[in-house]
């Protein structure tokens, strides 16, 4: 690059040059900037230290830092009570070696963290899917199809991502209440799964929407143009082009949505009222801990780490289809 | 199999200057019309009307006898290839032609049998299971043409689909797509902004510059009697040289072109140019014109022979049946949409010319081209 001849360029393009002069001066300035400045710029510094290999030890020493408790409640969960009480989560490396899944069969059985597994998984799934799929819909909309007001529209969906959710509790609450009066209970809205799906599709929407509009209207538009012309309807381009296109984005905002469900407790005791049928995991382990305190560690170590444990087979089964380069081949450059 | 009728058709954006302006332009069915312009000519605006997939303003467009202003891309029976390919990535070749005829209900053994000879039409039936990455530029270009192509659909509407290529894959492909509108003798609308491609494969070209039709004609018209200034310095590689001149008419209705002043002035005699025309009482005595002369049409002379100009080498290519040589002249206008600037001669290849060399060059007169200078209307 840096000894490009401009005379070399120039006699590729044999008619570009019929005036000379202002063709080779061009080409010049376009050799002139191809070469680096001799200095680096603050920028390609930070890139050179990026790539050294100190920086890649900070950052392994940070991950570390940052798993230890993790991997304490880890190790804590699976030793025996006294042995709890006795010495801290690393004596567990030294001989005599006791570990035990009792407290594992504690708190599924005796504590109830079984059904409330089952709980989250209730309130989780549907609490996933459905605002994807509307925030797919909705953003397939906004990005593809013309109707009046459409920015403004999509402007105020994306404005409530900073309405606090405290802010919406006691409305809402009205609002389902209300509901369940008018049409004598028979849409019960409040302690009910439905009520809970509801709230948590709501609350996920501004952002599922900003999340895959950006991803939609990033596509070429000549793809979803080549499919209206090839005889696609809407529902035809929406299932076909564009879903098998935008499993990177829905990866992500599946990640994000289940992760953000699996973990709420403000909406599900809000909503569901804490009755321990219906509780969800984090309302349940709340409730350990405010019955067991501080003494009883297997018991919590236990519940915590199973409470962790789906959200991370989620992120890493769905890791893989965060595939770079999925456009490849369709539109040059 | 359908024509293509423009009827007073616009095109604005906004309370903005129209991008098309009563645009007026009969297809016919089977035809290969080729829209060619300067980029934001309006050429692509015009071809995605008919595609449906830009609304039209004001004016009515038919495909065949219908009206199609309201109906949408996917209900007008057109196929279209893009500038990009628009390959759908995550399908195979076969699915990327079979995609359409599934969206109309063809069964499955005619989607088959369909996509097989577009295939085996292109020679991409190889490549038929891999996906558009794998492909090559000009295999992706082929598929995007098979795709249009498994449709049999009324009208063929190309959007520069050459411009993404190398140079030779592109005169290969301009054949193939040449041989395929023989082929199928369906109607072709193809877009482009290179007046060589116009030339080689058009039936008929229209010639656009800001959303306007400059002129509608078969290639060789186009490039013998060019309507105005930009169509002249548009078609023809390399473009036509222009000279400032001044007309005078004879008594016996010869054209007296007037070039340079002074001692340097040399006149340029057409004959007969103003008969039939009605020219002589457009276009006064003295009227400033532009006058054109293609490159073939510069030959070199002795200084005494009759409607010569002299000129000074400027720079000489060999091309090995012919030399272009590039002349610094007196009175040369340059054109901003021109190909190549200044004026420009073919001459046989045994002559040996030097850079700086002064040379007197014969002008063919029956093939010269005169403009009014102020309107760029053709005058002879």
């Amino acid at each position: 690059m840096k000894t490009t001849d401009p005379l070399d360029t120039a006699g590729a393009l044999p008619r570009a040059l019929p005036t000379g002069a202002l063709d080779l001066e061009k080409l010049n300035e376009k050799t002139g900037a191809a070469i680096p400045p001799p200095s680096l710029t603050p920028l390609e510094r930070l890139k050179r230290l990026a790539s050294s290999s100190s920086l890649t030890a900070i950052v392994v020493v940070i991950a570390l830092i940052w798993l230890t408790p993790t991997f304490g409640i880890f190790i804590t969960s699976f030793r025996p009570p006294s042995d709890i009480q006795a010495s801290g989560w690393w004596m567990a490396f030294a001989p005599p070696w006791h570990f035990t899944v009792s407290n594992y069969v504690e708190v599924i059985n005796a504590q109830g963290l079984g059904k409330a597994f089952i709980n989250s998984l209730i309130i989780a799934i549907p609490g996933t899917i459905l605002p994807t799929l509307v925030a797919a819909f909705a953003a397939y909309a906004f990005t593809w199809m013309r109707f009046p007001g459409r920015d403004w529209l999509f402007l105020t969906i994306v404005a409530l991502l900073v309405v606090p959710i405290q802010m919406t509790l006691i409305p809402v609450l009205n609002l389902y209440v209300s509901v369940g009066t008018a049409t004598n209970n028979s849409i019960q809205l409040t302690g009910s799964y439905l009520g809970i799906w509801l709230a948590h599709t709501a609350y996920g929407l501004p952002f599922a929407v900003y999340l895959l509009r950006n991803f939609f209207s990033a596509l070429p538009s000549d793809l979803i143009e080549s499919a209206r012309v090839d005889g696609a309807s809407h529902v035809g381009i929406f299932t076909r082009i564009l879903l098998p296109l935008s499993v990177p984005a829905l990866a992500s905002l599946i990640i994000f949505q289940f992760i953000w469900v699996w973990n709420d407790l403000l909406v599900a005791l809000i909503y569901l009222g804490g009755n321990p049928d219906t509780s969800p995991l984090t309302v349940t382990v709340a409730n350990l801990v405010n019955s067991f305190g501080t003494n009883q560690y297997e018991v919590l170590t236990s519940a915590a780490f199973l409470s962790m444990a789906l959200p991370l087979v989620i992120f890493f089964s769905l890791q893989r289809y965060f595939v770079r380069g999925i456009l490849a081949g369709s539109v040059k450059g | 199999m359908a024509d293509v009728r423009f009827d007073h058709v616009y095109k604005r954006y906004g309370s903005n200057t129209p991008v098309i302006t009563d645009l007026n332009l009969h297809i016919n069915d089977h035809e290969f019309l080729v829209l060619v312009g300067p980029s934001g000519c309006g050429k692509t605006t015009a071809l995605r009307m008919i595609a449906g997939l830009e609304e039209i303003s004001e004016g009515n467009l038919f495909i065949g006898d219908r009206l199609v202003n309201d109906v949408a891309p996917k209900d007008r029976d057109i196929a279209m290839v893009f500038q990009n390919y628009a390959l759908y990535p995550h399908m195979s070749v076969y699915e990327n032609m079979a995609f359409s005829l599934q969206r109309h209900h063809v069964s499955k053994a005619e989607i088959d049998q369909r996509v097989r000879r577009a295939a085996d039409m292109l020679g991409i039936k190889d490549y038929l299971n891999r996906k558009p990455r794998a492909l090559s530029g000009g295999q992706r270009q082929r598929v995007a043409l098979g795709r249009a192509l498994v449709r049999d659909p009324k009208v063929f509407l190309l959007d520069e689909p050459l411009s993404n290529l190398d140079a030779k894959l592109r005169v290969q492909t301009r054949t193939e797509i040449s041989r395929l509108h023989q082929q199928t003798q369906t109607t072709f609308v193809y877009v482009t902004h290179d007046q060589v491609e116009a030339m080689t494969m058009g039936d008929r070209i229209a010639v656009l510059n800001a959303g306007v039709i400059q002129q509608l004609g078969k290639p060789q018209e186009l490039y013998e009697r060019p309507a105005n200034l930009f169509v002249a310095g548009f078609i023809g590689s390399p473009s036509m040289g222009f000279f400032n001149g001044s007309l005078a008419w004879s008594p016996g209705g010869d054209a007296l072109i007037t070039i340079g002043s002074g001692e340097a002035a040399h006149t340029l005699t057409l004959k007969g140019a103003a008969t039939g025309q009605n020219a002589e009482q457009s276009t006064p005595n003295g009227q400033g014109v532009i006058f054109g002369v293609r490159p073939e049409d510069l030959r070199l002379a002795s200084d005494d022979a009759e409607n010569t100009l002299p000129g000074v080498v400027d720079v000489v290519e060999h091309l090995g049946n012919e030399q272009l040589v590039y002349l610094r002249m007196e009175g040369v206008v340059t054109l901003e949409n021109a190909e190549t600037k200044g004026v420009t001669a073919r001459i046989a290849p045994d002559v040996t010319l030097r850079p700086g060399e002064q040379v007197s060059l014969a002008v063919e007169v029956a093939h010269a081209h005169v403009f009014d200078a102020k309107t760029g209307e053709r005058i002879v």
